[in-house]
């Protein structure tokens, strides 16, 4: 109370009124629902539905499959950002363009082209399959999915960092004689690092509540291909209430963490932007 | 382009305020912005603020198991335009269809159905027992236990049978793949459970610990668990997983039927279980919303002469004599035992197989670690 | 695309080289290697959408789209979106304001509690509702004893929509009003503006691209949800199918092209949201040039 600073600004009370109100009604008093139910169950239930050995295969490939899924991004959403800001060539632009496809395309249709393509007889699967890749109905399609649906978010974070450097600090590193190896390691990367990790971080935070382009592609094996999102569908269609409650409640901390996490790394890599 | 552009110059925040005060006013805005950007935004909004239900209609919602999209799709023209000679009220019938365990979930969650057509007796029981919904006594309102049609449980095999599939005791072969659905989620794989388990007791004399064997076996060459019938139909047939494909009679009737090359073939073993699929009145539903009548005419139809040649045309098995004797070739003979012969119950059956830690899930873990 | 415009960048660009730059054999490498990578895995699946839509004809394609369920299923994505987009930009364009113009405590948890939804993951989002307005949940009972249908139903599958989408009008503006400061309303006020003249006259304008695109992107969001939208929709055809799940439900029945169909709405959709995208960072570059 202390900081309220006396702005001459009319509307402040109703605004965050009105915003408080919507967020409690959408957003707070579900999510609250949900954990009250949960609690209901107690402590022991809790745990003893949370790991049970289906749960944590799941766990295992969600978070396995995302954490490879945002790798492959943090490596090629780099190199796209990278040659999209650094680089002129024809197709620049509707490169840069396409780089947000993944995040406008719904995901169920994602799910549906990616299975039909990497199917034995299908534009992919036709050359792949004989050569022992198998991209629909493995783990490989859970990551191919989750990387397709989280590509966007390295490149749109790190591009801005890239188009802001000062070229100044390469040039000056160029003329002390550094390689452009090391120019990139000693002087591009570091500055890079906290908006990689940012991007890094959506990335794994949207690959976990992924459902609709997993649900296509993987074929839903339990302890195999199937996802935690997937077994709190499963476990609802099992009259298991419990189960399906428990389940959110793990990955909704987990998003919450991960979120609190992100929130503290931006504020992290604006720091180092000025 | 051009429209592209205009569309895009069109609403900046201002005109968008004054165009929806202008309609509002009813006034100038047709002059201002042209007819036609008017007009489809006015045709636009009427189309989805519009309902598309007529006046004297009766809409009931029928909430059904995966299988049955066709079979039902059939029957409601059919009984719509009976209906409708015999009361002049027209009434339509909305589908809902997803995996038997799913539905009933969904009904028990609030989904307004006034009749369910689930894969097995014990999802309406759960129906019943859960809520106030349906009363406990529903199996015994209608003939046949409820079930107006049957089914059994066949093989689907690719093209010229290469593994030679003949029986229940082939898929327990150690280079068959085959493709059967969750038990845990889908009814149909609960009958296709039972049935291997079933004709497993029977060779067996009886001897459960060989008949858990024979289907622990069974299930180590299972590399796919759908979650429905549909699901495993869709990933033996088109995603061309497994050698065989355990399934509803109908749904191998109607994969031979959609894949026109001919690339399947059905194999119907020595011996079978008799699936009945039970039906009934949402009592608490129908009551609320007036529809018990049309409700309960609708599940009467099935019955009906009528309703029994629609059910033989979707490859379901008949209940009525006259329609069975008269379609006697469309269906391979099979010995079929009933549930109830060899298993007691579903309560006595969802308890010991297919409960959290039951028998199911203990042999399907066995499966895996070996 | 990429042709005269992109020519002063050019001269631009090769001006500011000084010896930073790499060889031409990396620099192509990587070039190529970007452009690999977004054709086999960002085009090649677009353009298998269209190309599977079309597999069986045109005649296949149209008769796909005009089926009743089909149309029944666009009206009903359309009409979601027509109700919770608005709805999202009105507690965006609040939530900005209260956020943007004002200091008070507690505003950094605020503001992640508007991200929260970002990160949840749909299947959750659709099992609040179910766990709240289901028969079983708290007030399920009561409403549907007054003949209330939540889940299930219209309202149902807006609310899940609605959370789903919730962020992205707010997040967009927030940041943008932030930047932008409150001179220019203060001194509307103290030329004697009231607040909503305000408001409409000199936030308004100053954010419209940066609100339009919160909207596009909350719209494609909206109109493409598939997982909170299944959980609560009881896939009654014909009235409770969005345009996603109408999509899961012809793969279900062997309909792979009439599937691809609807799907290559969706992915045209998913085209003009990123045309639009683009047209509007150009014109706020613009903008913010002049």
């Amino acid at each position: 109370m202390a900081k309220k600073r006396h702005s001459p600004l009319p509307g402040f009370g109703l605004t965050l009124g009105f915003a408080l109100f919507y967020l409690s009604v959408i957003v707070l008093i579900p999510l609250g629902a949900l954990a009250l139910r949960t609690s209901s169950l107690g402590w022991q239930e809790f745990w003893r539905l949370a790991t049970t050995d289906r749960a944590i295969a799941s766990y295992r490939l969600t978070f396995g499959a995302s954490f490879i899924a945002a790798g492959i991004n943090a490596l090629f959403g780099t190199l796209l950002a990278w040659v999209l800001t650094r680089y002129e060539f024809p197709g620049r632009r509707l490169l840069d363009a396409l780089v947000d496809f993944p995040f406008a395309l719904p995901t169920a249709v994602a799910g549906l082209t990616l299975a039909d393509l990497f199917e034995p007889n299908g534009w992919l699967g036709t050359w792949l399959v004989p050569l022992g890749i198998h991209g629909s109905y493995t783990r490989l399609g859970v990551i191919l999915a989750l990387t397709f649906t989280g590509l966007p978010f390295v490149v749109r974070t790190i591009q801005p960092v890239l188009e802001n450097l000062e070229r100044e600090l390469e040039e000056a590193a160029a003329t002390l004689g550094a390689g452009r190896a090391r120019t990139f390691l000693t002087v591009v990367a570091p500055l890079m690092l906290p908006s990689l990790l940012t991007g890094f971080a959506l990335s794994f935070g949207r690959a976990i509540g992924e459902y609709g382009s997993v649900v296509f592609i993987s074929g839903n094996l339990p302890y195999k291909t199937e996802i935690a999102p997937y077994l709190i569908v499963m476990r609802l269609e099992e009259y298991n209430y419990g189960g399906a409650m428990v389940l959110a409640v793990v990955l909704l901390s987990i998003s919450f963490v991960l979120l609190a996490l992100i929130n503290w790394l931006e504020r992290w890599a604006s720091r180092f932007q000025r | 382009m051009y429209a592209a552009w205009s569309i895009f110059d069109f609403p900046t925040l201002a005109t968008w305020r004054e165009l929806l005060r202008r309609v509002l006013c009813r006034s100038g805005a047709y002059r201002e912005h042209g007819p036609a950007q008017v007009g489809l935004l006015l045709v636009l909004l009427g189309w989805l603020a519009g309902e598309p239900a007529g006046a004297n209609e009766v809409r009931l919602l029928h909430v059904s198991f995966d299988p049955t999209r066709e079979l039902f799709a059939d029957i409601n023209t059919a009984f719509s335009k009976e209906w409708f000679q015999k009361t002049g009220d027209t009434v339509t019938i909305d589908q809902s269809h997803a995996g038997s365990g799913k539905q009933a979930r969904a009904v028990l969650d609030g989904l307004q159905a006034d009749v369910v057509t689930l894969a097995l007796g014990y999802d309406i029981d759960v129906i019943a027992a859960k809520s106030r919904l349906i009363s406990k006594d529903w199996q015994r309102r209608l003939p046949n236990n409820s079930a107006p049609y049957t089914s059994t449980i066949v093989f689907l095999v690719r093209k010229g049978n290469p593994r030679a599939i003949r029986d229940w005791v082939d898929l327990i072969r150690s280079d068959v793949v085959v493709v059967t659905p969750n038990p845990r989620t889908s009814g149909g794989a609960r009958w296709n459970y039972l049935a291997a388990w079933g004709y497993a007791l029977k060779a067996y004399n009886g001897d459960q610990a060989k008949a858990r064997d024979f289907v622990t076996s069974l299930f180590r060459n299972v590399p796919v668990l759908d979650t429905g019938a549909r699901g495993a139909s869709i990933t033996f047939v088109l995603r061309g997983i497994g050698d065989v494909l355990i399934t509803w009679e109908s749904e191998a009737a109607l994969a031979l039927r959609e894949q026109d090359s001919g690339e399947f073939e059905v194999v119907a073993p020595v011996m079978s279980i008799l699936a009945e699929p039970p039906v009934s009145v949402v009592d608490r539903v129908t009551t609320r919303r007036g529809t018990r009548e049309v409700a309960t005419a609708y599940l009467d139809f099935m019955y009906s002469e009528a309703g029994q040649e629609i059910i033989v045309k979707h490859h379901f098995r008949p209940r009525s004599v006259s329609t069975i004797r008269l379609h006697a070739d469309k269906f391979p003979v099979i010995q079929l035992f009933t549930l109830e012969e060899l298993f007691g119950n579903w309560k006595r059956v969802q308890e010991t197989h297919f409960v959290e830690d039951g028998e199911f899930d203990r042999l399907y873990a066995r499966s895996r670690s070996d | 695309m990429a042709g005269a415009p992109t020519r002063k960048r050019m001269a631009r660009a090769e001006k500011s080289q000084r010896g930073s730059e790499e060889s031409p054999l990396i620099k192509w490498t990587l070039i190529l290697l970007a452009v690999l990578f977004c054709g086999i895995f960002l085009l090649l699946p677009l353009v298998n959408v269209f190309a599977q839509a079309f597999s069986k004809g045109v005649e296949h394609y149209w008769s796909a789209l005009k089926h009743p369920e089909s149309l029944a299923a666009i009206r009903l994505t359309l009409l979601v979106a027509v109700i919770s987009v608005p709805l999202n930009v009105i507690f965006g364009l609040a939530a900005a304001w209260a956020i943007a113009k004002f200091e008070f405590p507690g505003k950094p948890l605020l503001l992640t509690l508007i991200d929260l939804p970002f990160s949840v993951s749909p299947i959750v989002a659709g099992l609040i509702f179910i766990l709240l307005f289901g028969m079983q949940g708290y007030f399920g009972e009561w409403l549907i004893d007054r003949n209330i249908f939540i889940v299930f139903a219209l309202p149902g599958i807006v609310l899940a929509t609605v959370f789903i989408t919730f962020p992205f009008v707010a997040r967009e503006l927030i940041p943008l009003m932030q930047a932008q400061g409150s001179d220019q309303e203060q001194a509307a006020l103290t030329l004697g503006a009231s607040g909503w003249q305000t408001f409409w006259y000199v936030t308004l304008p100053s954010v419209k691209w940066g609100l339009l695109y919160g909207v596009i992107l909350c719209n494609s969001r909206a109109m493409g949800e598939f997982g909170a939208v299944s959980v609560v929709s009881g896939h009654i055809a014909g009235k409770t199918d969005t345009m996603p799940l109408r999509i899961e439900k012809l793969y279900n029945e062997y309909q792979g092209a009439a599937a691809f169909a609807v799907a290559s709405l969706l992915a045209l959709l998913a085209l003009l949201t990123l045309f639009l995208k683009a047209y509007l960072e150009w014109k706020q570059q613009r903008n913010e040039g002049s």
